[in-house]
């Protein structure tokens, strides 16, 4: 038989994931532990503009993309400034060596985010991940 | 109320008729396309070859159209002819009454009613406004039924996974690809890199032009020497021109 009575148990596991809540929030709080728990967005390349603030580029990137590629490809409506190859530029991660990363890296600016969200895409199997011209 | 002189309206008529003759046809030249501003229905982008100024052990346009479109090189190492794409082939033509040999490159031939596009179950196969046959491979299912209807073997099927592609050529595995006569330089005003190298390395064999141009150089030329079309029986309306065939 247990030492504890068996009504009092419900109230013994809520003080416990209290005192558990009361440990946990003062680490949670420091920005390194934040920093850990959300994707760490690589900034863009200095003196870039985006096309629309960061929490609208989140919620309507996507879009923006499917829409302007069927444009592009089927139309020939082509708009450089918005473009798939111009996302890539202005957000190129570089590693510890100087070099550019692909998507196959982790630190990748569109993976960053996707790793996080469990969200597979397949644009790179055939778009390049990394500007032409950068150093590989 | 004061009716115009008969000299003011012959007058009238006289520059009208002049202006007219001045603009005359709408011309669509080679221009870069403004950002923003679809492709030109009134346009039908073709080519031309001639055979005689094209030489056997010449691959100019091969090479070029390798090296802009970032496939492999037939002079590669790995390549495989059997499974590595190929936008362009120079097919050698061996006449064998008289020996005669000729070896025209052979491309999509970006028919007016194209087989392919009929096949497609996706859509993918396309036209686009300026009549450009190509794959829109966001929709491409690889199913490959329009290698089957292509009567010039112009389609190639990606094979293996690949990395670093051309930004203004993505390709993938599982994907049907083939000539869109480099429409990224067509649309910044620049002829497909096959004509180009033909007329800087080569023998100046190719000609890229307007076909609904009467004034384009590619009509002048089919004006006074003509031109044929292979499989014209097929009634696909090509747009590539060879002559000396």
């Amino acid at each position: 038989m247990s030492a504890w009575p068996q009504r009092r148990r419900p109230a013994l596991a809520l003080a416990a994931l209290l005192l558990a809540l009361a440990l946990a929030l003062p680490v949670l709080a420091t920005p390194a532990a934040a920093a850990e728990l959300f994707p760490q967005v690589p900034a863009a390349a200095p003196g870039t503009e985006c096309l629309a603030p960061p929490g609208e580029m989140r919620r309507t990137h996507m879009d923006r993309l499917t829409h302007r590629r069927t444009e592009a490809v089927r139309a020939g409506i082509r708009q450089p400034a918005e473009s798939l190859t111009r996302c890539l530029s202005c957000h190129a991660v570089t590693d510890t060596h100087g070099q550019v990363v692909t998507a196959e890296d982790p630190r990748h600016f569109c993976r960053e985010c996707h790793d996080f969200a469990a969200v597979t895409v397949d644009c790179f199997s055939c778009h390049a991940s990394r500007p032409e011209d950068a150093p590989r | 109320m004061s009716q115009p002189a008969r000299r003011d309206v012959l007058k009238s008529l006289a520059l009208g008729g002049g202006l007219t003759l001045i603009v005359g046809p709408v011309a669509h030249a080679l221009a870069p396309r403004p950002p923003g501003q679809p492709a030109d229905p009134a346009t039908r982008w073709a080519l031309l070859v001639d055979t005689r100024a094209c030489k056997v052990d010449c691959a100019a346009c091969v090479d070029a159209c390798n090296r802009e479109m970032g496939l492999k090189q037939p002079t590669d190492p790995d390549f495989d002819p059997a499974h590595d794409a190929q936008y362009i082939r120079k097919v050698t033509l061996r006449d064998p009454d008289t020996g005669h040999t000729t070896a025209p490159p052979v491309m999509c031939q970006h028919c007016a009613k194209p087989p392919c596009v009929d096949v497609c179950p996706t859509g993918a196969s396309m036209q686009r406004a300026d009549h450009i046959v190509q794959v829109d491979k966001h929709l491409c299912i690889g199913c490959r039924y329009c290698m089957m209807a292509c009567p010039y073997k112009a389609r190639s099927f990606v094979h293996q996974d690949l990395t670093d592609q051309k930004p203004h050529n993505p390709r993938g595995k599982g994907c049907v690809e083939s000539c869109n006569l480099c429409v990224h330089r067509i649309d910044r005003g620049e002829p497909p890199a096959c004509v180009a190298a033909c007329q800087r390395d080569g023998g100046g064999a190719m000609v890229f032009g307007d076909l609904a141009d009467p004034n384009s150089d590619l009509n002048r030329r089919l004006a006074e020497a003509g031109g044929h079309r292979i499989r014209a029986d097929l009634g696909l309306d090509t747009g590539v021109y060879y002559q000396g065939l």
